[in-house]
């Protein structure tokens, strides 16, 4: 069908992202012209702030990086830094550290399904505009994202820019009262958790499947969070040290923050490249949940994501439970290690998908170079490329309310964190 | 049931993280109580979008770093009966304000060579920099009793109570043990204003100042006491120079101390 119309869509600043984005689109004779993901989010250059500062306050620097995802940025630094002296944590330390990653996965997706993305599907503009008809399943949902940040605490003292981190371990061990309180709270969080997944599999999601190369950590016995491998479903297998040889970053003129493709091409991180990735290490009870749905993992349609979410909130409540069933206070929370100069690289499965991070350290443990490279900046390329195929299968000749509308919720899907992505515009920029 | 109008309210972000809205969204129920209490007429990240919208009270987080966060925090002043700075960057600059002292000249030289791309200012600065603030909540990030004890004093018309208190008086409040005697920690506690609830000596850490300068911080005190302790005036410097750099007393210190380390 050819459309003879012209339609300019301009969305100057995007609800319900995390940070400032905005859209341009478009379209002249049936054919989109013009597709640009605007980030205006201005830049706060962390990586050049790093630089003359000991490795022993970078957890407290990078975790102002992101206020939804600061443990992410702290896990692959604190793991970055460690791995130049081939320190590997190993017992307690290393089974709190994931606890706290499940924490912000179920903190991070309760935010993201309820308050960003489910208004979308419900047709709503806010979650408490969604609250006056769906009270039950918004309270279910911000009590999700209550526990998820409860677990943060525990370990973190605050959810938000947490002050437990430290390279080697942890400043404090938890006290076992404040655990078994947790653990009961986490036991009765299962069966919501359960819910949830079956509420968002029966959203109206677009049936919409796309070629995607899916990038997510791979771990030989374990769904990913703090280890592993970075492996696609097009034969990519590599260690972290080799992230650069087949990622690269290029600065696009609209902006602010880098596109990064793998060998020149576009690609998915974040939760539907994990559990298509790591379908297997799923627990049988959540596998079960999963194929009540009706939907069939691996999925080509993005719009699983959200379901995607639901599932990796499961999956954390049931691993923060296995986690803390036994849980015993540690003779001391942290290793006593010093570092020393070498280059370090770190990387750990963000709420959103890899964060990578790379650190130079001088002989007195001075940081003289960083490199942060953050899952929206990696799924921005993927964005754009979805929102070019779903926009055409859904039609570009609907009215410009319902292509905006509809482009949103493809953004939105996403859960971009653009405060991240633009925190990294490097001085080594391409000049066109 | 009839209400009269509510109160109308606005969360701006400027440059930052995004952690100090979450002060808001992660309230749990209380967020669905707020909207019962207020009108939520922009914020956003949660969806209401209505940025020159006029409002009884405007919640502002982030730093002014761009051209353009100079104009739209002069219409948000113009717009709104109380404005309410939250959370460092809104506060001192934030961490991002470190830029204002590095060798900046080159910094800037790189950002400015693509003009057309990258809109950026030479400094990252607070809010009251640029307008008139009623109140500022210190606090990296600032938390959700803050926001909601400034806003409940507001809906029932009294001036909120502002705590200068140190870290050092949570302290003793929490029955903490002192890190720096117990331990000679570095801790910043001594100048750094309350509101965390002494999170950091709690855990047996340092506290490294991201609720910014207390009333009346005796830096150079403090100072001398880190020397004390065996610090180099470089490391003191750094210690000043963190999360709240740009805030007057911390950067007085600071640059006390880089010229020490300079001699």
């Amino acid at each position: 069908m050819t459309d003879e119309r012209q339609v300019s869509i301009h969305v100057p600043m995007l609800a319900r992202v995390e940070g400032e984005g905005a859209l341009h689109l478009r379209i002249n004779d049936g054919r989109i012209e013009d597709l640009r993901l605007q980030i205006y989010e201005p830049p706060r250059l962390f990586e050049k702030f790093l630089q003359g500062r000991h490795y022993t306050e970078v957890p407290d620097i990078v975790a102002r990086i992101c206020g939804i995802c600061p443990v992410a940025y702290q896990m692959s630094a604190v793991q970055a830094l460690e791995s130049i002296i081939h320190f590997t944590p190993e017992g307690w330390i290393r089974a709190m550290r994931r606890l706290m990653y499940c924490g912000e996965w179920i903190e991070s997706h309760s935010l993201h399904i309820h308050l960003l993305a489910a208004p979308d599907y419900l047709g709503y503009d806010s979650a408490p505009a969604m609250a006056r008809d769906f009270p039950d399943e918004v309270r279910r949902g911000l009590g999700l994202q209550q526990l998820g940040n409860d677990i943060i605490s525990l370990l973190g003292g605050r959810s938000v820019h947490p002050v437990g981190v430290r390279v080697g371990g942890f400043h404090h061990a938890p006290e076992y009262e404040a655990v078994a309180a947790l653990l009961q709270r986490l036991r009765s969080a299962q069966e919501e958790a359960a819910a949830l997944i079956a509420w968002t599999a029966g959203f109206d999601l677009p049936d919409d499947n796309q070629e995607v190369t899916c990038v997510a950590m791979r771990h030989a016995d374990e769904y990913p969070m703090n280890e592993g491998r970075l492996v696609s479903n097009n034969g990519l297998d590599i260690s972290s040290e080799e992230f650069t040889d087949h990622i690269r970053e290029h600065q696009v003129a609209y902006s602010t923050a880098f596109h990064a493709l793998l060998n020149g091409q576009p690609y998915l991180v974040g939760p539907l490249a994990r559990l298509n990735l790591n379908h297997d290490h799923l627990p049988a009870d959540l596998r079960a949940l999963l194929d009540a749905t009706g939907i069939v993992f691996p999925s080509r349609n993005m719009f699983h994501s959200i379901v995607a979410r639901a599932a990796e909130i499961y999956l954390a409540i049931g691993e923060a439970i296995a986690l803390l069933d036994d849980y015993h206070t540690p003779t001391s929370p942290y290793a006593d290690i010093q570092l020393q100069a070498g280059t370090g690289y770190g990387c750990t499965e963000a709420p959103r998908g890899i964060l990578w991070h790379r650190y130079q350290l001088d002989d007195q443990g001075v940081i003289t170079r960083a490199t942060i490279i953050p899952p929206t900046s990696q799924n921005q390329a993927r964005i754009e490329a979805d929102l070019r195929h779903s926009l055409q299968h859904f039609g570009l000749q609907q009215d410009d309310a319902l292509l905006r509308l509809h482009a949103e919720k493809v953004i939105r899907n996403y859960d971009p964190c653009i405060s991240c992505a633009t925190h990294f515009l490097k001085l080594d920029v391409t000049r066109a | 049931m009839q209400h009269k109008a509510l109160p109308r309210v606005a969360v701006h972000k400027f440059t930052s993280c995004d952690g100090c809205q979450l002060a808001f969204l992660n309230l749990g129920d209380g967020l669905l109580q707020l909207s019962d209490l207020v009108e939520l007429v922009h914020f956003p990240e949660a969806g209401p979008l209505d940025p020159g919208a006029e409002v009884d009270i405007a919640f502002v987080e982030g730093s002014i770093s761009t051209p353009d966060e100079i104009e739209r925090i002069q219409a948000i002043r113009r717009n709104s009966r109380f404005v309410i700075s939250i959370g460092a960057c809104a506060t001192s600059g934030g961490l991002q304000a470190l830029r204002n002292l590095a060798d900046g000249q080159a910094w800037i030289a790189e950002l400015y060579a693509q003009p057309e791309h990258i809109n950026s200012l030479d400094q990252a600065t607070s809010i009251a920099t640029h307008i008139t603030v009623d109140l500022e909540l210190w606090g990296c990030p600032v938390n959700g009793r803050q926001v909601l004890a400034a806003l409940r004093s507001l809906l029932y018309g009294v001036t909120p109570i502002e705590d200068h208190d140190k870290v050092c008086m949570e302290c003793k409040r929490q029955q903490a043990v002192c890190v720096m005697v117990s331990q000679g920690l570095p801790c910043m506690g001594p100048v750094t204003l309350t509101g965390c609830g002494a999170l950091c000596p709690r855990f047996g850490r340092d506290c490294y100042a991201c609720y910014g300068p207390a009333e009346q911080s005796n830096t150079e005190s403090l100072a001398q006491r880190l020397t004390g302790l065996g610090l180099m005036p470089a490391d003191i410097a750094r210690r000043f120079a963190f999360i709240n750099n740009a805030a007057p007393e911390f950067a007085a210190a600071a640059g006390r101390y880089r010229e020490k380390s300079d001699d």
